[in-house]
């Protein structure tokens, strides 16, 4: 790491010319991305978390719902890690027990497969049909346009929290439609980033010749246009990772989403919000959990922007 | 400047119409029966009849809809399945507590903002300007509950005693009353929008204790605001920052600084006056759309903190099945984060005459 400023200035300077062979397109967008700090930060963070949910049932020491129950040890029973001079006869628990006897790094281990599944698939869904609805409406313009993209302004007049409250409230508070609703409200920003980038991409001469062949529109739609709109979206998508994460963790703190005794970090801050006096270790490590993950995705977004926006390029 | 804001105005109208829309929908959405869902299980038929009747549900669905909307233009939101109070004086209650919440989040959140941004950007790459910007990726990756509760500990238990400690809870010190301005005033039979509005003024403590002039209820209700505001205001400080030292960064290589220097201006002059005042449009626009977050975070943050507002009111009416607070709740607060968004537009006229043309 240098001392100043570079790791979190937005464009990194071209660093004398590239080798040939990384001339493509593709391997240019890898290259810039892998020389931004914030990126490899991210990519980090974010490969890390992968591989611990991946792993869990080897690292995790217990099962997230297993209690642990021992002569001498208390209910919310502080961290005990033996390097730091934790009594042998004890057994290490690296981050405490919960109000259950429960291991809580387990259960945070654990959390992080529930966090990374709640982020890829309520993101997942959200991009599948704002991706859709984005690029009817750019393509066919018209009143679809008019109609869907009112539809989607009216979406976005609600704050999104607010809004996937009020759904779930609606549904009935549980983990499944917690994701409905965080994906429901996450579809506006896609189907509007698609939108831009379709009604840029279809002027494109290369989509008047495809029309010229005589391909119809669904296949210019689908095989032309739609490759060459998504750029955006993978930016935006991976930044709405975050976001999605942090919207669930909120819904399961206020107890509307993933319920007990699922190894939510936001439900296990909000079954623990009162301890936080008594048992501090109880809401710090969830907490810090969520930070880290939100952290390493918004630091790849960012990177990603900056290694795929045409107009950062320069 | 009028022009532009009636044809804002304008605009306005297909989308409030669409959150009409919205809420309304919202609660046709209910899965099963309706009445079922809202009165239990054990309903009888009779009793489910009259409860159609009542909420006009067997009527088709674009009269009810009209129904409603007609409602709401009489300041008529419904009553609270739960406790059969109008819905609208659950919000008068309720609702001015999440406000001043976010009103002082956002302060806060805009003023520390702002300022870490122009001295980030003026200290472009040194240890403070890197400083500033891994507080501020750090800022907006916390969740606003928990970073609430870590303030609590910090600031309730680990500073006891110090000066610096501040209540972890609650909205005033107990023991602590303040009375209605309808007792005040004596006007304990107004109705209608009146009472409303006397109510809202009232059960905003700041208000109410500044109007009858109690100084030190107004530091106490403070006092307890003061952790639940940086909370919440945290990350909108963090993005705020980030857009303000992008905008003042871009600002500062243009020829008018430079000339702004040359002709031998005091720094501050050139750094406030000439720099900041262009850069402000980016600015104001991030501040503007931070109040959705802002709301979000305030409802999520008053569980933390116990205060009576309007997120611990959702969160009882949603495990309650009182549909009609949600629903109430949903609009207003999407009303107001619609005239925010037209107000921010507004300052963009104001402060870029171009805007106006086009």
């Amino acid at each position: 790491m240098q001392p100043t400023g570079a790791a979190l200035r937005s464009v990194e300077p071209n660093q004398g010319p590239l080798p040939f062979c990384a001339q493509s397109p593709f391997g240019r967008a890898v290259r810039r991305l892998l020389r931004n700090r914030s990126a490899q930060a991210g990519l980090a963070i974010v490969v890390t978390l992968v591989l611990i949910a991946l792993f869990a049932d080897i690292i995790a020491p217990y099962a997230y719902d297993q209690q642990i129950r021992q002569p001498g040890l208390r209910r919310r029973s502080p961290p005990c890690i033996h390097v730091l001079g934790c009594e042998r006869e004890k057994p290490q628990l690296l981050m405490g027990l919960d109000g259950n006897f429960r291991d809580l790094f387990s259960r945070v281990i654990y959390g992080a497969r529930l966090s990374l599944q709640i982020g890829f698939v309520t993101t997942g869904t959200a991009i599948l049909i704002g991706t859709l609805i984005g690029a009817v409406a750019g393509y066919l313009g018209g009143w679809a346009d008019m109609v869907l993209m009112r539809a989607m302004d009216v979406l976005l007049a609600f704050p999104s929290l607010l809004l996937a409250i009020a759904i779930v409230s609606v549904l009935g508070p549980g983990l499944i439609n917690t994701l409905l609703a965080v994906a429901i409200v996450s579809i506006p920003v896609y189907a509007r980033v698609v939108r831009a980038s379709v009604l840029e991409v279809k002027e494109k001469d290369y989509i008047l010749a495809s029309s010229a062949l005589g391909a119809s529109p669904w296949r210019i739609l689908l095989m032309h246009v739609m490759p060459n709109s998504l750029t955006p979206v993978i930016v935006v998508g991976t930044l709405g990772i975050a976001t999605a994460i942090l919207d669930a963790a909120g819904l399961s703190f206020l107890g509307l989403g993933a319920q007990p005794p699922t190894p939510e970090w936001g439900l296990m801050l909000g079954e623990e919000r009162n301890s936080v006096f008594n048992a501090p270790h109880l809401v710090l490590f969830p907490g810090v959990a969520i930070m880290v993950t939100v952290l390493g995705f918004n630091l790849l977004g960012d990177g990603l922007r900056d290694a795929l926006d045409p107009r950062r390029r320069v | 400047m009028g022009r532009f804001l009636i044809r804002r105005l304008l605009l306005l109208a297909p989308v409030l119409i669409g959150i009409l829309l919205v809420t309304f929908v919202l609660l046709r959405l209910i899965p099963g029966d309706p009445c079922k869902s809202m009165l239990g299980e054990r309903a009888t038929e009779e009793k489910c009849d009259a409860f159609r009747e009542r909420f006009g549900l067997n009527e088709p669905i674009p009269v009810q809809f009209l129904r409603y909307a007609a409602n709401l233009l009489q300041g008529d939101l419904g009553v609270s399945i739960k406790n059969g109070r109008p819905v609208s004086d659950v919000l008068a209650e309720r609702l001015p507590m999440t406000l001043e919440l976010t009103v002082l989040a956002m302060l806060f959140a805009s003023t520390f903002g702002v300022a870490l941004g122009v001295i980030s950007a003026v200290r472009h790459n040194t240890a403070l300007d890197v400083g500033a910007m891994v507080f501020a990726n750090v800022g907006v990756s916390m969740p606003v509950f928990w970073l609430g509760l870590m303030l609590a500990y910090v600031f309730a238990l680990a500073l006891k005693g110090t000066p610096f400690q501040l209540p972890p809870s609650g909205r005033l010190t107990a023991g602590t009353e303040l009375p209605s301005l309808l007792t005040v005033w004596g006007i304990e039979d107004a109705q209608g929008l009146l009472r409303f509005v006397v109510l809202f003024i009232s059960n905003s403590v700041l208000l109410n204790a500044l109007i009858q002039g109690e100084l030190d209820i107004f530091l106490d209700a403070l006092r307890h605001l003061i952790l639940p505001a940086v909370a919440v205001g945290t990350i909108s400080l963090a993005i705020i920052a980030r857009i303000t030292r992008g905008a003042m960064l871009e600002v500062l290589t243009q020829d008018y600084v430079r000339v702004a220097r040359a002709k031998g201006l005091a720094e501050h002059v050139v750094i406030l006056r000439h720099a900041l005042r262009n850069a402000l449009i980016p600015i104001i626009t991030v501040i503007g759309l931070q109040i959705g977050g802002l709301l979000s975070g305030a409802v999520l943050t008053e569980t933390v903190f116990s205060l009576p507002g309007m997120g611990t009111q959702m969160v009882d009416a949603i495990i309650a099945r009182d549909y009609p607070v949600v629903q109430g709740f949903t609009l207003i607060v999407a009303v107001i984060f619609v005239v925010v968004n037209l107000l921010v537009d507004a300052s963009y006229a104001y402060l870029n005459p171009r805007v106006r043309v086009s």
